[in-house]
């Protein structure tokens, strides 16, 4: 089969399984980055949406995209960046959710964002389940991530913020 | 003056706010009072600077001749630049950091919150992006003028000059020129003279919890959406224009 034969379909599923740069153990697609594929005047068009406006791993996603592509023979490749809908958390899988728990990230708490961030809430502790948390930082070691401790395990942990 | 025209006026003046902003705060990377604070400062840099790359590539867009993004944030003189003459301020100590902060995104979060409602889709997606960042900026602040405000005499002491300093530059945000008012009635841009009293209570509320005193509103500086600014703004562009000055089309 003549790889620029590929439905759009079949494009998407050989780079959904591309992990998210920052945090390898879940991918472009559980994350929501990537959005569709279509075709356009013989070209496949690929669109994706940052996580955060200034999200870094975008222009990597790119390349990654492109080269596995590139791989299967297909040289035309575009890939758009849209900012509409906004990327939201609540496009976080169940699945998705419990790689980030088992990766060491408490996963969002929430499927709605528009409360202001509560410095008060109850985040769970992703090694040891504690409740005893206590917020260190909004602004975590990437952007989409804040800073707490474990007043039970001791240890500090990221929370993937509700977004 | 058509809508291309003013849109491309109002994208850029959006996108450079965002880019002298991020720029100043970029300053602080390793100079943070603590490593939380480090963080959490150059997080609102890039979360700036991600949203100034959005907002210029849109007037690049729109003005449609081959400049980039890139072209437009690096390549023009200091009058050619219409960020606000508040976002340009220096850091000065981390009061003055924080009192800039404070005014600037309690103002950002009113404004791109009505600027979801454009009629141009472009603004309007970028508007909704930027909202959600632009919380966490706005918690930050308030959190840290209560906890400097209402910390020691010197911290306090500190933060009341820091906003009296700061506040000459605040009546700028609510000016609208002619560029604003022909969008504003094509349903594109924000009215800017009803968020001035949301801002104003917003800002008492939380210096009053800082146990701060409100400035008067004196002398206004002004003079941005002409392209004058302030003695800083060309500090801040011969730094950051200096790669692209010394090796023209430089690439990463
Ligand atoms: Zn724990």
């Amino acid at each position: 089969m003549v790889d620029t034969e590929l439905y759009p379909d079949q494009v998407y599923d050989l780079i959904s399984v591309i992990p998210d740069p920052e945090i390898p153990v879940i991918t472009i697609k559980d994350l929501g980055i990537l959005r569709a594929v279509r075709i356009e005047d013989e070209e496949y068009i690929v669109t994706i949406t940052p996580t955060y406006t200034a999200c870094p791993a975008m222009g990597m996603i790119e390349d990654q995209i492109k080269e596995i592509l590139s791989e299967r023979g297909i040289k035309k490749v575009k890939v758009e960046l849209t900012y509409s809908p906004a990327w939201t958390t609540d496009w976080l899988s169940y699945e998705a959710k419990i790689k980030l728990k088992q990766y060491g990230i408490a996963p969002p708490n929430h499927s709605s964002c528009s409360h202001m961030f509560d410095a008060s809430e109850k985040v769970i502790c992703p090694r040891c389940n504690s409740k005893q948390t206590e917020l260190i930082s909004r602004f975590g070691s990437t952007a989409c991530k804040a800073l707490y401790k474990c007043n039970s395990c001791k240890e500090t942990f990221d929370l993937f913020k509700c977004h | 003056m058509t809508t291309k025209e003013a849109t491309y006026t109002y994208a850029l003046r959006l996108g450079d706010d965002a880019l002298i902003l991020g720029h100043r705060l970029s300053e602080l990377c390793s100079r943070g009072p603590i490593l939380e604070e480090d963080l959490a400062l150059t997080n609102i840099s890039l979360d700036m600077i991600g949203r100034a790359q959005a907002l210029l590539k849109y007037a690049a867009d729109t003005e449609n001749n081959g400049n980039t993004e890139d072209d437009i944030a690096y390549r023009r003189a200091e009058n050619h630049y219409y960020n606000h003459l508040l976002v340009e301020q220096p850091n000065g100590d981390f009061a003055h950091t924080i009192a800039r902060q404070l005014l600037i995104s309690v103002f950002e979060y009113l404004f791109y919150t009505e600027l979801e409602k454009s009629r141009d889709e472009n603004l309007s997606a970028i508007a909704k992006k930027v909202t959600k960042e632009v919380k966490y900026h706005m918690q930050h602040a308030i959190d840290w003028t209560i906890r400097l405000g209402d910390g020691t005499n010197e911290s306090h002491k500190r933060m009341q000059t820091a906003i009296n300093d700061m506040w000459m530059y605040s009546g700028e945000l609510f000016e609208m020129d002619e560029v604003d008012q022909y969008l504003f009635r094509e349903g594109v841009a924000v009215d800017l003279i009803p968020l001035k009293a949301h801002w104003q209570n917003r800002i008492q509320t939380v210096l009053t919890k800082a146990t701060l005193v409100t400035p008067e509103d004196g002398y206004m500086q002004t003079g941005s959406k002409k392209g004058v600014h302030s003695e800083n703004l060309g500090h801040i562009l011969s730094e950051m224009q200096y790669l692209q000055r010394s090796y023209p089309d430089a690439k990463w």
